[in-house]
């Protein structure tokens, strides 16, 4: 009995008792889930126009990062960084399609899985040694992102926001939402999602897919540096990074593969019940630390009900 | 030439499904055999039985288990160094529980503690399939990983969170610990892993390795022909976490000699992963040949600038080393997607027809 009341009711006892805590553990759970959601998106459009499960989105975040900050400390101004990191990031992706994709076209799924993990393995490597191996501190002010925070007192307790975090969240919405205009609206953005439907018959009507693949694998790169900056923000830049890309993997698994807004939505819904259970269950019962396996197992668990997770298109299978 | 058939009648089809249909297979085989058990320990420094040998017969068969899974059953797994853990964990509890145990016994069954939850972990599989089973099987090596560093019942209590491998008697001869010579612990893997390959090798021709190929090839069609796909993958799951596992209890009581739980984390699987597939999915030689270019090509690495007289910064060749890695299994991959056992395959072909082109 006594176990039973610690794990189903001493928590939200816990949670009312301090609902200003529970609070600021929403927000801090709802910032990582955006993080969580942009590398997932990262994934979710190269998967789409291409069917490869890209491994490699997760250093891309760190390695724009690093260009980044490894720019501005041989005197580029920060400004002039950005635009910059980008040509990189354009260079890997047509040197990615060019050289890793190209040649792999129509082999199966795992082979191409593998490439990236290739690739992974290799920007490890060459980005150490170019950066080198020690954390980096993100050059926050220099971008002109606001570094103070809001306190609020709900309910007589004490809430701390940064700003840097609601930066953050609003420059992901936004990034999501011209994304969302360029996929829907825009004729590239048609060609994409065409070429995710049906390889064979976006060729016939024209499309060309190697130009496709490198803009979209540029697309993932744009995104890996906005995550690239915002996560550096919080926790600096190292290759430590690359384990958040772990994390993008439960998020994927819970919204489907192919869905932008299962990517959203999974994001923010494992960033948050994830924080939730380390410091209500996890902390309290479990010793702690219960992050690393939480996402995964929880999206395992949904998956035993909807095995193309929350928003990915049905499985059909034929003989 | 070396190859020529000419002269090797097959009069019937036991005949040619034989394990050996090229009668020089098995001259090629008795050789390696010979290496492995006579040439090279007589002359194997320490370095070599530390650095390559006793790893790469491990990996290998860390590899081979995992093959299994993905290469014969065609479930992709990344969660293979949880799975090594949990034999080594396995392994450690029954040793320190019974110190009289055989070792080799205490090995194998650690290997029936990782196949249970290999099982466990496999019966999603079923309905999860692709690469949202693969992401699935990571809940297995993180939760794992997890578990190993927190319970610690595991470790019996101990400060550090490692465990440490006690020395062990078997006949009169210590096989692990501190103390061992490499040569006992390279025969005594030696001897594992040839009997694991036999086996293994046996299970794949046979009908279960049948059942499981094709389960890979397309598992509805699988079931109307009438297998079982629940016991076909779960079998794979069971075979494949045995394996695993034992070669798990043979990484850290016969190699490593101690391990925390981070030693059996992502990058582990992960590199088991490279070696099962540059040596080749669906192919138990590829796995050796996996695991000496994996294991040795670092070796060598470190080896050349120095026999050039140059210094290069230690942390420099690592980083190198890693990018080495990483666009060779992209190279691999772009020559010979199905890894170097093919390459061999097709040598092999080449040779036996030599010397006419078809």
């Amino acid at each position: 009995m006594d176990v039973l009341h610690k794990i189903l009711v001493a928590p939200f006892i816990d949670m009312v008792a301090a609902p200003d805590f529970f609070m600021q553990v929403l927000w801090e759970g709802l910032v990582s889930g955006v993080l969580y959601a942009l590398i997932a998106l990262g994934f979710v459009l190269i998967y789409k126009s291409s069917r490869i499960f890209n491994f490699a989105q997760g250093i891309m975040v760190v390695f724009a990062a690093l260009t980044l900050v490894g720019l501005h400390e041989k005197g580029v101004p920060a400004l002039l960084a950005v635009p910059l990191t980008l040509v990189v990031m354009f260079v890997l992706a047509v040197a990615i399609e060019r050289v890793v994709l190209r040649p792999l076209v129509n082999q199966p799924d795992v082979i191409l899985f593998m490439a990236t993990i290739g690739i992974t393995l290799f920007l490890i490597g060459f980005g150490e040694m170019i950066f080198g191996g020690e954390n980096k501190v993100m050059i926050t002010e220099q971008l002109m992102i606001p570094t103070g925070a809001f306190t609020f007192e709900p309910f007589g307790g004490f809430l701390l926001i940064e700003q840097k975090d609601l930066t953050a969240v609003v420059g992901a919405g936004i990034l999501v939402l011209v994304l969302l205009v360029f996929l829907n609206r825009s004729k590239m953005g048609r060609a994409i999602r065409a070429l995710g439907d049906d390889h064979q018959a976006a060729l016939s009507v024209g499309i060309s897919l190697s130009t496709i693949w490198v803009l979209v694998w540029f697309i993932a790169g744009i995104i890996a540096l906005a995550t690239g900056i915002v996560w550096g923000a919080r926790a600096g830049v190292s290759f430590a990074l690359e384990v958040i890309a772990f994390k993008a993997l439960p998020v994927l698994m819970l919204g489907g593969l192919e869905s932008v807004t299962g990517a959203i939505v999974g994001g923010l819904a494992i960033g948050v019940l994830e924080k939730l259970f380390e410091i209500y269950w996890g902390q309290p019962l479990m010793g702690g630390n219960t992050e690393t396996w939480f996402a995964f197992v929880f999206a395992l668990i949904i998956l035993l009900f909807r095995p193309q997770g929350l928003f990915g298109e049905k499985i059909i299978e034929r003989v | 030439m070396l190859y020529r058939i000419t002269g090797q009648f097959k009069t019937n089809y036991r005949s040619d499904y034989a394990l050996f249909p090229v009668r020089q297979d098995m001259f090629l085989l008795a050789v390696i055999l010979f290496f492995a058990w006579v040439v090279f320990p007589l002359m194997a420094s320490e370095f070599a039985f530390q650095t390559l040998l006793i790893p790469v017969l491990i990996y290998a068969l860390a590899a081979l288990g995992l093959n299994i899974l993905t290469g014969y059953a065609g479930q992709l797994s990344l969660g293979t160094g949880a799975f090594m853990g949990v034999g080594a964990y396995a392994c450690y509890k029954l040793v320190t529980i019974f110190p009289d145990l055989n070792l080799m016994l205490a090995i194998g069954f650690s290997g029936l503690f990782s196949a249970a939850i290999g099982l466990a972990f496999g019966l999603p599989s079923l309905r999860i399939k692709g690469f949202y089973l693969a992401i699935a099987t990571l809940a297995a090596q993180f939760f794992l990983v997890w578990l190993f560093e927190k319970w610690s019942w595991l470790y019996n209590y101990n400060a550090s969170g490692a465990i440490q491998v006690p020395t062990i008697d078997m006949f009169g001869i210590t096989v692990a610990g501190p103390t061992a010579s490499s040569m006992v612990q390279y025969y005594f893997v030696l001897f594992i892993v040839s009997v694991i390959t036999l086996l293994a090798i046996n299970i794949t021709r046979g009908r279960i390795g049948r059942m499981w190929k094709a389960v890979r090839d397309m598992d509805i069609a699988a079931e109307l022909v009438g297998i079982n796909l629940l016991r076909a993958k779960l079998i794979a799951f069971g075979v494949s976490s045995y394996i695993v596992g034992v070669s798990g209890a043979l990484f850290v009581f016969l190699w490593r000699g101690a391990a925390e739980p981070n030693l059996f984390d992502i990058p582990l699987s992960f590199r088991i992963l490279f070696i099962a597939i540059i040596g080749g999915l669906g192919s138990i030689l590829g796995n050796f040949l996996g695991a000496i270019l994996i294991i040795a090509l670092p070796v060598i690495l470190n080896i050349i600038p120095e026999a050039f007289g140059v210094e290069v910064d230690s942390s420099l060749l690592e980083h190198i080393n890693i990018m080495i890695i990483g666009a060779l299994i992209i190279a691999v991959l772009i020559i010979e997607p199905h890894g170097l056992a093919r390459i061999w395959a097709v040598i092999r072909e080449k040779l036996i027809i030599w010397p006419f082109p078809h």
